[in-house]
C-alpha cells in the first residue's frame, strides 16, 4: 500500500521525464533540425541563456493573466449568484451566455485593440472574457441544484431567499465555485498569451512571436515550456485551495479509493 | 376535540389543469399523531405541501392552529426520506440551522449559545445520538442520518410535525428501531404529527388515527382509530388487533386501487 501511494506521487514526474527523453531520442533518431523542432536539451539551454526575457515577460504575462482572472472571479460570480437565484433571469440570460462562450475570444482581440490600442489591457480583458464563464456557469449549477426537499424544510421554518441563499445555497455552490477556478485559471492564461501574440509589445506570447519570426526557435519553445510551468503551478495553487475549504464535498470519494 | 389541522374540501390543479386533489377533506386535533397512507401517486405529498403553506389550494381551505393558511407555516418541522443535511456541517451545526432562522430564537441563538447547544445535545442523546454531535453526515450511516434530520425537525420545537416517508429509505430493522424512538419523542412532547407513508405496519404502530386516501385525484376515503395502548413495541406488532388492523388497511388501499383502475379503462 505504501509503495503505491509513492508510486502515485512519483508517477507524475516519471511521466514527464520519459516524455523528454522520449522527444530528445526521436529528434536524435530522426535527425530533426532544431528549427523544426528542438531536442529539449537545447529547449532547457534557450531557458538558460534568456532566463532575464523569459522572467521578464512571463512575470508580465502572470500580471495580466491575474488580473483578467481577478476580473473574472467577480464578473462570475456575480452572474453565477443571479443567474443561479432567479430563473427568469436564467431563461433569459442563459442562451446569450453560451452564444458569447462561442465566440472565438481571439477574434475579440483586433476589436480591443481598436477601443484600447496595444498592450496591456487587451491581454487583461481577452483574459477576463475567456475566463468568467466557467466560473459563472459552476456558481449557477451550485446554486440550481439545491434538493428541493431541503428548501422546503427552509421554507416551512419561514426563511426568507436570502436566508436559504446565505446558509445554503452559498456553502452549497463553494465546491463548484473552487473547482472552476482550476479551469478557469488556466483559461485566463490563455487568453493573455492569444492577445499578447496578436497584440501587445510585452509578454511570454509577444517574446514567442518575436522569437519566431527571427527563427529562434528553441527560445519559442522555452516560452511553451514557461507557460506549461506556470499553467501547471496555479492550477495546482487553485487545486490545493479547494481541497483546504471545501473538503467535505471530496471525502467521500477518496474514502472510496478515488472511485 | 379542538382540530389543529383542517382540511375542508381542499382542491389543487396543478398548471395543466392535473388535479392532485380534489374534495380532500381531514382534521387532525392538536397533540395527535395521524398517519396518511394511500397507493402511490394518491397526492400524499401535495398534502404535506398544502398543510404546511408551501403550495396554496385551487380551491377550499386549509386552517392549521386557528388560521387560514396563506403563505410558508413558519412553525411547522419537515423530514423527508432524503435525510438533506448539510455535508459541511456537524451533527450539532445541521442541528442549528433551523434555529438561525425560526424566531425568537434567531436574535437570541447568539447570546445564548450553550444553552441551545445544550438542548441539542439532548436532543441528539434521546434519539441516541450521543456523542455524534461533532460527526459530519457523511460520517453517519443512513439510520443514523435520518436520525439527526429528525431531530432538526424539532429543534425549535414545533408546533407542527410533517413526516413524509422519513423511514422509507432505510432497512427493516432500523425503521422499527426508528418507529420507537419517534414513538417516544413524540409522547414526551406530544407535537400534532402528520405522517405520510406507504408502509401501513408503520402507520398502525404510530399513530392514533390513520387516513386512506383515494387514487389521484386524491381524497379521503375512510378515517381508522388505532387505540392500541401506548407505548407501543415490537411486540404490539404481532399481537392479532395489530395484524387485523394492518390487514384491513390492505384491504381498504387494494379496493381503492381497483376502482382507480376500473376508472381509468
Amino acid at each position: 500500500m505504501m509503495t503505491r501511494r509513492r508510486l502515485e506521487t512519483v508517477m507524475p514526474w516519471a511521466v514527464v521525464v520519459g516524455l523528454f527523453v522520449l522527444w530528445e531520442l526521436v529528434c536524435v533518431a530522426l535527425a530533426v533540425p532544431d528549427f523544426v523542432l528542438p531536442r529539449p536539451s537545447v529547449v532547457f539551454v534557450a531557458v538558460v541563456d534568456y532566463a532575464g526575457p523569459l522572467w521578464q515577460h512571463a512575470s508580465h504575462t502572470l500580471f495580466t493573466t491575474l488580473v483578467g482572472f481577478a476580473l473574472a472571479v467577480a464578473a462570475g460570480v456575480l452572474l453565477g449568484l443571479a443567474v443561479g437565484s432567479s430563473t427568469l433571469v436564467y431563461h433569459g440570460l442563459y442562451p446569450v451566455l453560451i452564444g458569447f462562450n462561442a465566440i472565438p475570444k481571439v477574434a475579440i482581440v483586433p476589436v480591443l485593440v481598436v477601443w484600447f490600442g496595444i498592450g496591456t489591457v487587451p491581454a487583461i480583458l481577452t483574459a477576463f472574457l475567456i475566463s468568467f464563464f466557467p466560473i459563472a456557469v459552476n456558481v449557477a449549477t451550485g446554486l440550481a441544484t439545491l434538493e428541493p426537499e431541503l428548501e422546503d424544510v427552509l421554507r416551512s421554518l419561514g426563511a426568507s431567499k436570502r436566508d436559504i441563499l446565505i446558509k445554503v445555497g452559498l456553502p452549497r455552490s463553494l465546491p463548484y465555485f473552487f473547482a472552476s477556478l482550476k479551469v478557469a485559471v488556466t483559461l485566463a492564461f490563455v487568453g493573455s498569451v492569444i492577445a499578447e501574440t496578436v497584440a501587445s509589445n510585452e509578454g511570454i506570447g509577444y517574446l514567442m512571436l518575436q522569437a519566431s519570426s527571427r527563427f529562434q526557435i528553441p527560445l519559442v519553445f522555452a516560452g511553451l515550456l514557461v507557460i506549461a510551468a506556470m499553467g501547471v503551478v496555479l492550477y495546482f495553487a487553485f487545486a490545493a485551495v479547494e481541497r483546504r475549504t471545501t473538503g467535505w464535498a471530496t471525502r467521500r470519494t477518496e474514502f472510496a479509493g478515488g472511485g | 376535540m379542538h382540530p389543529f389541522v383542517e382540511l375542508d374540501r381542499v382542491r389543487l390543479a396543478y398548471g395543466g389543469g392535473t388535479l392532485a386533489v380534489d374534495g380532500l377533506s381531514l382534521s387532525v386535533a392538536a397533540g395527535e399523531f395521524a398517519a396518511v397512507v394511500g397507493p402511490s401517486g394518491c397526492g400524499k405529498s401535495t398534502l404535506m405541501k398544502l398543510v404546511t403553506g408551501l403550495m396554496p389550494p385551487t380551491s377550499g381551505g386549509v386552517i392549521v392552529d386557528g388560521h387560514e393558511v396563506a403563505g410558508p407555516l413558519k412553525i411547522a418541522g419537515m423530514a423527508f426520506q432524503n435525510p438533506t443535511l448539510l455535508p459541511w456541517r456537524t451533527t450539532l451545526g445541521n442541528l442549528m440551522l433551523p434555529l438561525e432562522i425560526v424566531q425568537p430564537h434567531r436574535a437570541r441563538l447568539r447570546r445564548e449559545r450553550a444553552a441551545y447547544d445544550a438542548q441539542a445535545r439532548a436532543l441528539l442523546a434521546s434519539v441516541g445520538l450521543a456523542g455524534f454531535e461533532g460527526r459530519f453526515p457523511w460520517q453517519l450511516s443512513g439510520g443514523m442520518q435520518q436520525r439527526a434530520s429528525l431531530c432538526r425537525a424539532l429543534i425549535h420545537e414545533p408546533k407542527l410535525l410533517m413526516l413524509d416517508e422519513p423511514f422509507g429509505a432505510l432497512d427493516a430493522f432500523t425503521r422499527e428501531e426508528l418507529w420507537a424512538v419517534l414513538q417516544t419523542v413524540w409522547m414526551e412532547r406530544r407535537f400534532t404529527t402528520i405522517l405520510v407513508t406507504h408502509d401501513l405496519r408503520e402507520a398502525v404502530y404510530l399513530a392514533d388515527t390513520v387516513f386512506v386516501m383515494s387514487s389521484r385525484p386524491g381524497r379521503v376515503v375512510s378515517r381508522y382509530e388505532i387505540d392500541l395502548p401506548r407505548p407501543r413495541t415490537l411486540e404490539t406488532t404481532f399481537t392479532p388487533e395489530f395484524g387485523r388492523l394492518v390487514h384491513a388497511l390492505r384491504d381498504e388501499i387494494s379496493r381503492v386501487r381497483q376502482t382507480a383502475a376500473e376508472g381509468t379503462a
